[in-house]
């Protein structure tokens, strides 16, 4: 019976997706995309794919990278706002605004040019051991996304810690937890799980910021096909591809995010 | 105007609010089609749009920009000597207005439409049954209706506009952040520069933020606020 249900339940989904003007529109973009391949110019493609390959690699490990960090950074933040002492809500509600006020690639570059035209000026920094990694460029940028990150989810945690009931907490105080207990097996995993919805777009907005890095002569996928553009004079193909690339990315992305969700409890609080 | 370097960062931040007011500007417009043709336009509109809402928010503003800008160029061209006419430098003004707007229009789309669905459907119902035209239903109740559910997720759009214009630099218009580069990378005293740009850009954010509030308390006059309903 159950079987017999899911069966109708598919067929009618797949007539759903083909409808007839659906069919249409798909023959339509099939047309442009072959259209797109036979007429455009793909012969470039064998020599860079390696170097692309190698873009995408630093591109996704920037992401992580400055996701993992910045959220690191957004849980005391966000902890700070929503029931510190008032000298440190207030200073982590002036970082959040700051971040979030400002372009992400002024900031980028404040660092990358600023920053890094003080730093020559001291000689102990110079022999120092971070020498050698400051004189780079990756991590200016991968500081400046790990701060935007945590701007912009700092305020998001601050709202889902404000948003976990009280009741909750009193429980676990009356069970006798530590704070610390309560922090790491109450506040904090509801407030993950309320704020993991909105994490799935801030980590898209992330993986959409970090073309940016390439503007700071880091070599992510991006750079590559500014690299092929200038090499081979052609306009739309590298950026086409580029735009595939990165909805690919995008949709990968949301699937595994949608994975985590369904995987978590849906009644809290 | 102030003389010098200050001046010219001021002329940059012009600029860079002539752009986000237009592609705001742009954006509602193909916000309010846009959502018109989510909810009741025929299939094949539907899922343009959709197509046009998922391209837009799934590839980065950087690339869409460069894209955009190439493409609206070249085709402009091309229409005008195809009809007989000379080419055109299209101006950087108009070329970021378009690119701006066109990624704009995307987000807002989605933002009006979700604030039309939470308008009570018993108004809409008696707009229909008062014989309304549409025309008249929509600018007497739907945009009216739906303005407290949009202002927060227009006025965050208009925040991000202000910021997408920095993006502009990259293609080489002039606006805050290029303005900003060009005095630092003159004088040497990047610092100094990037730290007045940025704090221009906050007072920017902050003072939008005194007017959206204002403007928001506005479109929630008669509603029950939701201190009194707890």
């Amino acid at each position: 019976m159950s079987a017999e249900a899911t069966a109708i339940n598919m067929a009618a989904r797949a007539s759903l997706w083909l409808r007839p003007h659906r069919i249409v529109l798909i023959l339509i973009a099939l047309g442009l995309v072959l259209c797109a391949a036979f007429f455009m110019r793909w012969d470039w493609l064998p020599q860079y794919w390696q170097m692309g390959l190698l873009g995408i690699w630093r591109s996704l490990w920037i992401l992580v990278v400055t996701c993992a960090l910045g959220f690191m950074l957004a849980v005391p933040l966000g902890l700070a706002q929503a029931g510190g002492p008032f000298w440190l809500a207030v200073p982590a509600k002036i970082f959040c605004t700051i971040i979030r006020g400002t372009p992400l690639l002024l900031q980028l570059w404040l660092l990358y040019y600023g920053l890094g035209s003080l730093f020559p000026q001291y000689p102990w920094i110079r022999e120092s051991w971070m020498w050698p990694y400051l004189r780079q460029a990756w991590p200016y940028g991968v500081l400046a996304l790990t701060l935007s990150f945590a701007g912009y989810e700092g305020e998001v945690m601050r709202g889902a810690f404000a948003g976990v009931p009280k009741g909750q907490l009193e429980a676990a105080r009356a069970f006798g937890m530590s704070r610390f207990k309560i922090f790491h097996r109450i506040w904090l995993p509801q407030a993950f799980f309320r704020a993991l919805p909105t994490l799935t777009g801030e980590t898209v907005l992330q993986l959409k910021s970090t073309p940016l890095v390439a503007t700071i002569s880091v070599i992510d996928i991006f750079a590559v096909s500014s690299k092929v553009r200038q090499d081979t004079y052609l306009t739309y193909e590298p950026l086409l591809l580029l735009a595939l690339i990165y909805m690919t990315i995008t949709g990968i992305l949301v699937l595994i995010f949608s994975r985590i969700e369904a995987r978590i409890p849906v009644k809290i609080g | 105007m102030p003389p010098g370097w200050g001046g010219t960062l001021l002329v940059g931040l012009l600029h860079s609010i002539e752009i986000a007011i237009g592609a705001t500007c742009l954006g509602l417009l193909i916000g309010t089609g846009g959502a018109w043709g989510k909810l009741y336009g025929g299939p094949v509109t539907r899922d343009l749009l959709a197509v046009y809402t998922t391209v837009v928010r799934a590839v980065p503003e950087l690339v869409l920009i460069l894209l955009l800008y190439y493409a609206g160029t070249d085709l402009i061209n091309q229409l005008l000597t195809a009809m007989g006419y000379q080419r055109v430098d299209i101006s950087g003004l108009a070329a970021g207005i378009f690119v701006l707007g066109v990624v704009q229009g995307a987000y807002s789309t989605e933002v009006i439409r979700g604030a039309i669905l939470s308008i009570p459907q018993g108004q809409i119902e008696a707009a229909r049954a008062y014989g309304m035209p549409p025309g008249l239903m929509l600018r007497r109740i739907t945009l009216p209706a739906m303005l407290p559910f949009a202002i927060p997720g227009l006025a965050n759009l208009w925040l991000i506009a202000t910021k997408d214009t920095a993006l502009l630099a990259v293609v080489g218009f002039f606006e805050l952040t290029l303005a900003t580069r060009q005095a630092a990378g003159v004088t040497k005293a990047y610092l100094v520069f990037y730290l007045a740009a940025g704090a221009l850009y906050l007072a920017l954010t902050l003072f939008s933020n005194v007017i959206i509030g204002r403007v928001e308390a506005w479109s929630r006059r008669g509603m029950p606020s939701i201190k009194e309903a707890r």
